[in-house]
């Protein structure tokens, strides 16, 4: 998509050897499909999210992956080895739950060391591997603590160092950062990151927030009703959406629905009811004339003005309407802007001067323009 | 100086205070009318002597000729205790019994608990309720029913003639067997219930993360669910061996002639021989060797938990 990477990542390379390797897997509970005919490959070294609003079936992916779940059809293979019907005690495999589940009983050290004393390691060895991890997650200080006598920051840090601490090929991270507050969850983010890339373990992530999938992870796959909507980088994932879905779950975007009536070279040209306009969007692909298609388009692409441009170019839209809210975040000021009668354009301005005054406020007429190559073409 | 706010402030703590008083103070009064006083009057006849009269005990308390209050205290009874073999067989053998009681409740308890704490939640009620149920019927009737089935013509005796696996009646009534037997289903529910209070509330992900972590299902059951259980081991324990040792009934109707219990001496002791100095030295010492190693044993583990 991006041109040429002077290195091929693992997913891009043909011969590059899998670590977990998904295939057409579906679960069952009662009537309702959790994980509906799924197949996904990770290759090592990847930190893969899992994305998607609960009950989507990431959770049951996870858990199947760990054991704690079994597939009703469909196979599971872990450094090629089938696993699928492996119990959790015998898979290379270690998982960090949301609620940490740290064993109340024991101690900071001794929660490390459990799985460690019960692979039978001699003593010397597991106390040398305990103290690695704590200096990992930098808990030293703490190892004689109970679990009940720690800020919810440093059980999460247990719970890491603890599935780490077996070296698995590959951690699974239910939700790992859901129960921290906002800021310490941007610095455990990286945190996390940083670990990974330095033991050189496999990642794979649930987690609802886009934000997190979109910092941490090196791929991700968006779910919705136990299926993949869409595979990829973040980048390709956030600019590239395939699908409405895609589209609307990923940050925000305004959505024309519309037909396509003309296309010329890369470009259509689309007919919007709901604004009775004409619009245009990129497009590779050759499409039947009358076909119903969506263009989205994210807030930050749309440039906002109080004056209509004289010039509007062939590969670009207009738009206009009245400014309905306004929302200050600091960084950026998010525009409402409604176009048509049902339907509210939003569109984003960087607040990039300091003593800057508004040049829009409630009431005032705005218009709202964007290239046709901003915008993505919807098929699906 | 204080502001009236301040002022105000301070009388509402204080109430506050008085009425957390209050609250303590409830439990405390009953246990001191129904426990302490009690207790205190036993004591008293523990150190008396006997006589023949009504009641049949010296007062340890007299007024001597020179208008004295005299105290008169008699550790006789204490000292028959401790010389008398009969009396220390009865307390070793009550300890033992209660001891294996409690063993074979917590043995037989504990899947019991487990299995209604890891069943389905609408099934876990209906289960608890038949743990419950015998309450329902006299804990008495319940013991009397045991004689109609361990009897030599019993249910149990004429199966067994019936299906011919034997041909003369087993003596079941009346040995510590029967003994065994009826303190241990009398019991019973007194283990289950604190095991399952324990175990119903473990968290279920503990077990996938000792699982996650290596351990086959029996190994987590050692090393997560048996120490997550403890306080309930504990509580259940005691609540079968310390009514256990004391025990009347079902040693009098159900347990044989060497099955001595000190519950049993006791009785015997203040029914047949109308010695209640004895017999209240008996209670007194029966409450010390259970009571204080029992308030030792919890204020070490508090102790141990505050940590």
């Amino acid at each position: 998509m991006a041109g040429p990477r002077a290195v091929l990542e693992a997913w891009q390379d043909p011969s590059a050897a899998p670590l977990v390797e998904i295939r057409n897997v579906t679960k069952t509970f009662g009537n309702f499909y959790a994980v509906d005919d799924l197949s996904l490959t990770i290759y090592p070294k990847e930190f893969f999210s899992l994305l998607g609003a609960s009950g989507c079936g990431k959770t049951t992916l996870l858990r199947m992956l760990a054991g704690f779940e079994r597939p009703d059809s469909g196979r599971l293979l872990i450094g090629g080895e089938e696993v699928t019907h492996l119990p959790p005690y015998q898979r290379p495999v270690n998982m960090m739950f949301q609620s940490y589940a740290l064993f109340p009983h024991l101690s900071v050290a001794d929660n490390i060391a459990f799985g460690l004393r019960q692979e039978g390691l001699p003593r010397q060895e597991i106390n040398q591997r305990v103290a690695e991890m704590l200096e990992l997650v930098r808990l030293s200080d703490y190892a004689k603590r109970k679990p009940d006598q720690l800020s919810g920051g440093q059980r999460q840090r247990v719970a890491l160092a603890r599935s780490l601490a077996k070296h698995p090929k590959l951690l699974l991270l239910d939700e790992p950062l859901g129960a921290l507050d906002r800021k310490l969850r941007e610095h455990t983010q990286f945190e996390l990151v940083n670990i990974q890339e330095r033991l050189g373990i496999t990642f794979i992530m649930v987690t609802h927030d886009q934000e997190e999938a979109m910092t941490m992870s090196t791929r991700m796959a968006v779910m919705n009703e136990g299926r993949i909507r869409q595979l990829g980088t973040p980048g390709e994932i956030y600019e590239h959406p395939n699908n409405r879905f895609v589209a609307g779950f990923i940050g925000a975007v305004n959505q024309f629905e519309g037909r396509v009536i003309a296309q010329n070279e890369k470009q259509l040209q689309i007919h919007c009811e709901i604004t009775d306009s004409n619009l245009v969007v990129h497009c590779e692909h050759e499409i039947t004339l009358g076909t119903p298609i969506a263009i989205a388009i994210r807030p930050e692409k749309i440039t906002i003005s109080t004056v209509a441009s004289e010039t509007i170019e062939k590969s670009e839209n207009q738009l206009t309407g009245c400014v309905e809210e306004i929302a200050y975040l600091g960084d950026v000021s998010i525009y409402h802007v409604r176009v048509a009668p049902e339907l509210l354009v939003e569109a984003q301005l960087t607040n990039s001067a300091r003593r800057h005054t508004a040049p829009l406020t409630w009431g005032d007429q705005a218009w709202l323009r964007w290239k046709a190559e901003d915008g993505i073409a919807l098929l699906e | 100086m204080a502001s009236p706010f301040l002022s105000r402030l301070t009388l509402q703590l204080q109430q506050l205070q008085a009425g957390r008083r209050l609250v303590v103070a409830v439990p405390l009064l009953w246990l001191g009318i129904f426990f302490g006083v009690p207790f205190l009057i036993i004591a008293r006849i523990s150190l008396s002597e006997v006589i023949i009269g009504l009641p049949p005990y010296s007062d340890i308390l007299a007024w001597s000729s020179q208008a004295m209050l005299t105290i008169r205290l008699n550790f006789g009874n204490f000292l028959l205790l401790f010389n008398d073999s009969l009396y220390f067989s009865a307390f070793t053998n009550s300890l033992r019994v209660s001891t294996i009681a409690t063993l074979i409740c917590l043995i037989i308890g504990y899947p019991i608990a487990l299995g209604i704490a890891r069943s389905r939640e609408s099934l876990r009620v209906p289960l608890l309720m038949l743990i419950i149920l015998p309450f329902w019927t006299s804990f008495l009737i319940r013991i009397y029913a045991w004689i109609g089935i361990l009897k030599g013509n019993g249910l149990i005796n004429n199966l067994l003639l019936w299906l011919g696996v034997i041909d003369t009646p087993l003596q079941l009534l009346h040995t510590d067997f029967a003994l065994l037997l009826g303190i241990v289903y009398g019991y019973l529910p007194f283990m289950v219930l604190p095991l399952y209070a324990t175990l119903s509330r473990m968290d279920h992900t503990l077990l996938e993360a000792a699982a996650d972590l290596g351990c086959k299902p029996t190994a987590a059951f050692w090393r997560v669910t048996v120490p997550l259980s403890m306080p309930g081991i504990i509580a259940g324990s005691l609540l079968v061996f310390v009514p256990a040792v004391g025990e009347f009934v079902i040693p009098d109707l159900l347990g044989g002639p060497d099955s001595l219990m000190i519950g049993k001496v006791l009785w015997t002791e203040f029914f047949s021989n109308r010695d209640w100095p004895v017999a209240t030295a008996v209670a007194v010492t029966l409450l010390a060797l259970l009571v204080v190693p029992v308030m030792l044993f919890e204020h070490y583990r508090e102790k141990g938990q505050a940590l």
